[in-house]
């Protein structure tokens, strides 16, 4: 029995630990980011964003929380009501589930399985139906047309997603996180006979599939210019509009936990994960984590900036752009790198 | 397998819908996301404008105008001045002209500012309409300047203009057109040569010009497909011919195009306003604003204080009002959302006897169905968008 604890409890014990620890960082995370989001909105509105609540602003997050929790759930009468109810839910978890197998830093990982990146994809596409769910259940006409956009989009962008991340498998040869951080030491850079630098990063080798993950990470995310399944000009909030306090509230939160994942996903395929710009001792010593979360902001900052700037996709263009560029654009660069890789036997 | 007869989806665009641009409600009957029809129902702002202004005298109606197309008050009560003093046949002198003009320019530029920053806000970007308030708020700070309010002004009055402007209010007004070109060309920047933009709003309804015409457009909406035709050119009221100023027209009538023209008439507005301002300096420094008649022309408080007659004109025209002589005329301006008239019917007693108002967002309204059929329910808030209709002047 005492080894039957050893064996499995109390590693158990340790994982809802780890997870319940992570999960408390990265709510409280997403709340800043949340209130950078409106902030630099603003910014760009020549607003100055919320500020009333604490010093800047900075409890907003929190008060919004309060407001939504404490407000009544309105049910419309015509929704079906366990479906209705179970859609945020599924959202938030699964948003949460991805960052299971998300290193942090060397070592900072709840389940440091081999093939993390399929999990991920995995979870993330199992995202979808929540929004699906929400727009069917709310049986009404306006979430129920964003509710179908978002299916056909998400799916159309995943295709696309799949070949980038393929292409970075080609390069690192495991489909574990925090091999595919490690690969990232030497590169580039290193081959053109410079120290251990950014250079190194897959940005630079991979740069086009880069910015085709980034663009497709902003369709999958439902940010602008592909936020379509609730486009407010047309669709008012689409699947979100019969929607109120915690329900909403939980919508949201999923929203902004599948941005920061697409963030951090970027950050470890393409930035370097946890390591410093620039391999020497000063820099080394400021721990991986830091680096991590201001990668991941940076790639924050460019998604509300791109909120900020661009109008919005129609239906079908968002269509031409997923299947018509993007799929044959990351499908020859994948062909390209699989050659490369063969003839330089860099692989 | 047996067949099934597919039904369209019906959904109601508004009147709580952000992209309605106010009361609008549409229905709209769509095969998945492309629109069949569009069917505007209206009314839901209608406040018996006309009627009521049958009730009143002739000053009396000058705010009804101010609250038809609220964006653009005094371009509005600039029609109604003009239809009274066409009847009275009074002449205004040129100082007041220049004022009525410099204000007009001013209501087209915080129309077009406000339609093309929410053009683009209907096709998903929103942050234009908040750089174009920052402008527009300076602009209504001039209309508060001049008359004491920000909006609804009541300073066009039959005769003239109801006060003076200080030279300190014109000569900030100069320097407010100096700063604007810089703040459209930030403006031009983030949307002209945008390409999502572009792609949300070229080839999007399309109006050829024999439509138009057919359709009883006017304005930017006449403009957009190709024919010049500018009331302030083609039949000049006020001072607009000794100005300078060109009309942009645009060559394919869809929505990008009507974006374009609305973009460099702001531009002409600003030279225009120019013109008036270094005149209000210069020739017309000072001057009677309004006319003199003091039969329609109410006296200033300090004439009260010295002379009897001017004190019972005061409290005539007040009270009873100036009798209209018998007739009809209709007057139109070029309002910023195209031809803007009045028609007046008097019986020769104070208060007119008909007043029909031609509001251009009623006829480009009509088009909507015509317009957006077969197109995406996405350009359903596009064309809406481009069509620049505001609900104060379709449901008076």
């Amino acid at each position: 029995m005492d080894s039957f604890f050893w064996t499995y409890g109390w590693p158990a014990l340790i994982m809802i630990g780890q997870s319940l620890l992570l999960l408390v960082c990265l709510l409280v995370f997403i709340a800043y980011v949340l209130l950078a989001d409106r902030k630099i909105w603003a910014a760009v509105q020549l607003r100055r964003g919320p500020n009333i609540v604490g010093p800047f602003g900075l409890f907003q997050s929190f008060a919004d929380l309060l407001k939504f929790v404490f407000k009544e759930p309105v049910i419309p009468a015509g929704a079906n009501k366990a479906v209705f109810l179970l859609a945020p839910l599924v959202s938030v978890t699964l948003a949460l589930a991805t960052w299971a197998v998300i290193p942090l830093s060397a070592g900072w990982v709840i389940s440091d399985i081999n093939v993390g990146i399929l999990y991920v994809f995995a979870i993330s596409s199992l995202e979808v139906y929540g929004i699906i769910m929400a727009g069917w259940a709310s049986n009404s006409k306006y979430p129920f047309l964003g509710a179908l956009r978002s299916a056909a989009q998400m799916v159309s962008y995943e295709v696309s997603i799949g070949f980038v991340i393929v292409a970075v498998l080609l390069c690192v040869g495991s489909l574990n996180l925090t091999d595919i951080v490690m690969s990232q030491q030497d590169g580039l850079g290193t081959k053109l006979g410079l120290p251990n630098s950014f250079l190194d990063w897959h940005w630079l080798s991979l740069f086009p599939l880069f910015v085709i993950f980034f663009i497709s990470g902003l369709a999958e995310t439902n940010r602008p210019p592909f936020d379509l399944p609730e486009a407010e000009s047309e669709l008012v909030a689409g699947y979100m509009v019969e929607y109120g306090s915690a329900p909403y509230m939980m919508l949201m939160l999923s929203e902004y936990a599948a941005i920061l994942m697409v963030c951090s996903l970027t950050t470890i395929l393409f930035l370097g994960g946890w390591l410093p710009p620039v391999d020497i001792a000063i820099l080394n010593w400021v721990p991986g984590i830091i680096w991590f979360v201001l990668k991941g902001s940076m790639v924050f900052f460019m998604i509300a900036m791109v909120k900020a700037f661009v109008p919005r996709y129609r239906y079908d263009q968002l269509m031409r752009l997923g299947w018509k560029v993007f799929l044959p654009l990351s499908l020859v660069m994948l062909i390209i790198v699989a050659f490369v890789l063969k003839l330089t036997g860099w692989a | 397998m047996t067949e099934h007869n597919v039904r369209n989806f019906n959904i109601n665009f508004g009147p709580q819908h952000p992209a309605a641009h106010g009361v609008l409600r549409l229905v709209l009957e769509l095969d998945g996301e492309i629109v069949e029809r569009v069917d505007p129902h209206i009314g839901l702002l209608h406040r018996g404008t006309e009627k009521l202004i049958e009730t009143k005298t002739y000053l009396q109606a000058v705010p009804y105008f101010d609250r038809l197309d609220y964006v653009a008050p005094m371009n509005q009560e600039h029609a109604f001045a003009l239809a009274v003093e066409k009847m009275l046949g009074l002449e205004i002198p040129i100082r007041g002209q220049l004022i009525r003009v410099l204000y007009s320019e001013i209501g087209r530029i915080l129309s077009h500012l406000l339609n093309v920053t929410t053009q683009a806000m209907d096709v998903g970007a929103l942050t234009p309409p908040l750089w174009g308030f920052e402008e527009r708020e300076k602009l209504m700070v001039f209309y508060e300047r001049a008359c004491g309010a920000r909006m609804h002004a009541a300073y066009f009055r039959p005769g003239g203009v109801h006060q003076d402007l200080p030279h300190e209010l014109v000569e900030d007004i100069g320097a407010w057109c100096d700063q604007f070109p810089s703040k459209l060309d930030d403006i031009d920047d983030l949307l002209t040569g945008n390409r999502i933009f572009k792609q949300r709003n070229v080839d999007i309804g399309v109006i050829d010009i024999n439509d138009a015409w057919a359709r009883g457009f006017s304005g930017v909406m006449v403009r957009g497909s190709g024919a010049a035709w500018d009331l302030r050119r083609a039949q000049p009221y006020e001072c607009y011919s000794e100005l300078e100023f060109d009309i942009p027209i645009g060559k394919n009538g869809d929505c990008y195009d009507r974006y374009l023209i609305r973009m460099i008439e702001m531009r002409e507005s600003c030279k225009i306003m120019k013109q008036c301002v270094n005149r209000l300096l210069s020739d017309a420094k000072t001057g009677p604003f309004s006319a003199t008649d003091g039969k329609v022309v109410p006296p200033k408080r300090g004439e009260m204080k010295r002379s009897m007659e001017a004190l019972i004109h005061h409290f005539k025209l007040y009270t009873e009002g100036y009798h209209v002589p018998a007739g009809e005329v209709y007057a139109a301006v070029e309002a910023p959302k195209g031809e803007f008239g009045v028609f007046l019917v008097a019986d020769g007693t104070n208060k007119p006897y008909r007043c029909k108002i031609r509001a251009p967002g009623y006829a480009h309204l009509q088009a909507m169905d015509f317009a957006c059929r077969g197109h995406q329910l996405a350009d359903v808030s596009a064309v809406l968008g481009s069509f620049d209709i505001v609900f104060g002047e379709v449901d008076r």
